[in-house]
């Protein structure tokens, strides 16, 4: 599987997530820099955590309207994988390539913890190598994972399955409606979350829970 | 052209920034206060001098960029001068 990071100033997990990408992969992961233009051929293509623009205006916004977005919408559009992680979240989502927002934690505090991730479906690209229901560890850290939509948006995202990952077990760490940790386009083919799977996938992290996520879009592009 | 675009969240939408607010003012002796709501304002001087034009250049700029509408409002306000 071919895949790039794009990295904007301020983006600061694209080590971990080209990292995660290789080990998992065997392929090394392409960075790519926010003010080009052009993507090369990919299968998919990450937008990496971090405080892009130092979190200006609001958490993504800067970062959605740069430069090679437009050519990442080209590309989502055409079926290409896409995955948000955490500020790569904030941005699909700024960028319209998701719905809703990622306001601040209903408590105000930053979290940097563990938490509990429940598949709330199985049979899609980010997460077909999970059984339904599965509980799996991943570590969150973010000020803005507080998931908002409308009422009618949540209800066409619980009822076309596309709400992907959510926070199990009582372990909701930002007030998330629903417990939405993770959610899905219409299509299925741009995935966003909150939580870093990137940095969940070796026994040094103390668990292999996130390796998963990475083999499903593996399988789902093959 | 001078302009100001005031960008206010949404009823409905909770605004835990404006709830802490609310308790600090309470906290510093401030009583009967029944809510607060924070919000942005963005003061922009535009090269544009025609008031219609310079209106709708901002709408954009609101739309596109300075209030994400799925949560916030906003409203444009020109200097007349």
């Amino acid at each position: 599987m071919k895949s790039g990071v794009v990295v904007f100033p301020g983006s600061n997990r694209e080590r971990d997530m080209m990292r995660a990408l290789e080990k998992i992969t065997g392929i090394k992961s392409t960075p790519i820099w926010h003010a080009d233009t052009d993507l090369p051929d990919l299968d998919l293509i990450v937008l990496c955590g971090g405080f892009s623009y130092g979190d200006y205006l609001r958490t993504g916004a800067i970062a959605a309207r740069g430069r090679i977005m437009p050519a990442v919408a080209k590309a989502a559009e055409k079926g290409v994988r896409v995955l948000g992680v955490c500020n790569g979240f904030q941005i699909l989502c700024e960028a319209g390539l998701l719905p809703g927002v990622l306001m601040r934690n209903a408590n105000l505090k930053f979290v940097c913890r563990e938490v509990k991730l429940e598949v709330a479906n199985a049979d899609t690209d980010f997460t077909r190598k999970y059984a339904q229901g599965q509980i799996w560890r991943c570590p969150v850290a973010h000020g803005d994972g507080n998931y908002v939509t409308d009422a009618e948006t949540l209800k066409r995202l619980e009822g076309e399955g596309r709400v992907g990952l959510r926070y199990a077990e009582g372990t909701n760490p930002n007030g998330s409606l629903n417990d939405i940790a993770g959610v899905l386009n219409e299509r299925g083919n741009v995935f966003g979350m909150m939580p870093h799977p990137e940095n969940m996938i070796e026994p040094l992290n103390g668990a292999t829970d996130g390796r998963a996520l990475f083999e499903s879009i593996m399988e789902a592009v093959a | 052209m001078k302009a100001r675009i005031k960008v206010t969240l949404k009823n409905g939408v909770l605004d835990p920034q404006g709830k802490a607010i609310e308790g600090a003012l309470g906290s510093l002796g401030f009583s009967g206060v029944a809510s607060v709501r924070q919000g942005k304002l963005f003061e922009v001087e535009l090269e544009e001098t025609d008031p219609a034009r310079a209106k709708a250049i901002l709408e954009e700029m609101s739309k596109k960029l300075l209030a994400n509408t799925v949560i916030e409002n906003y409203a444009v306000e020109l200097d007349e001068k």
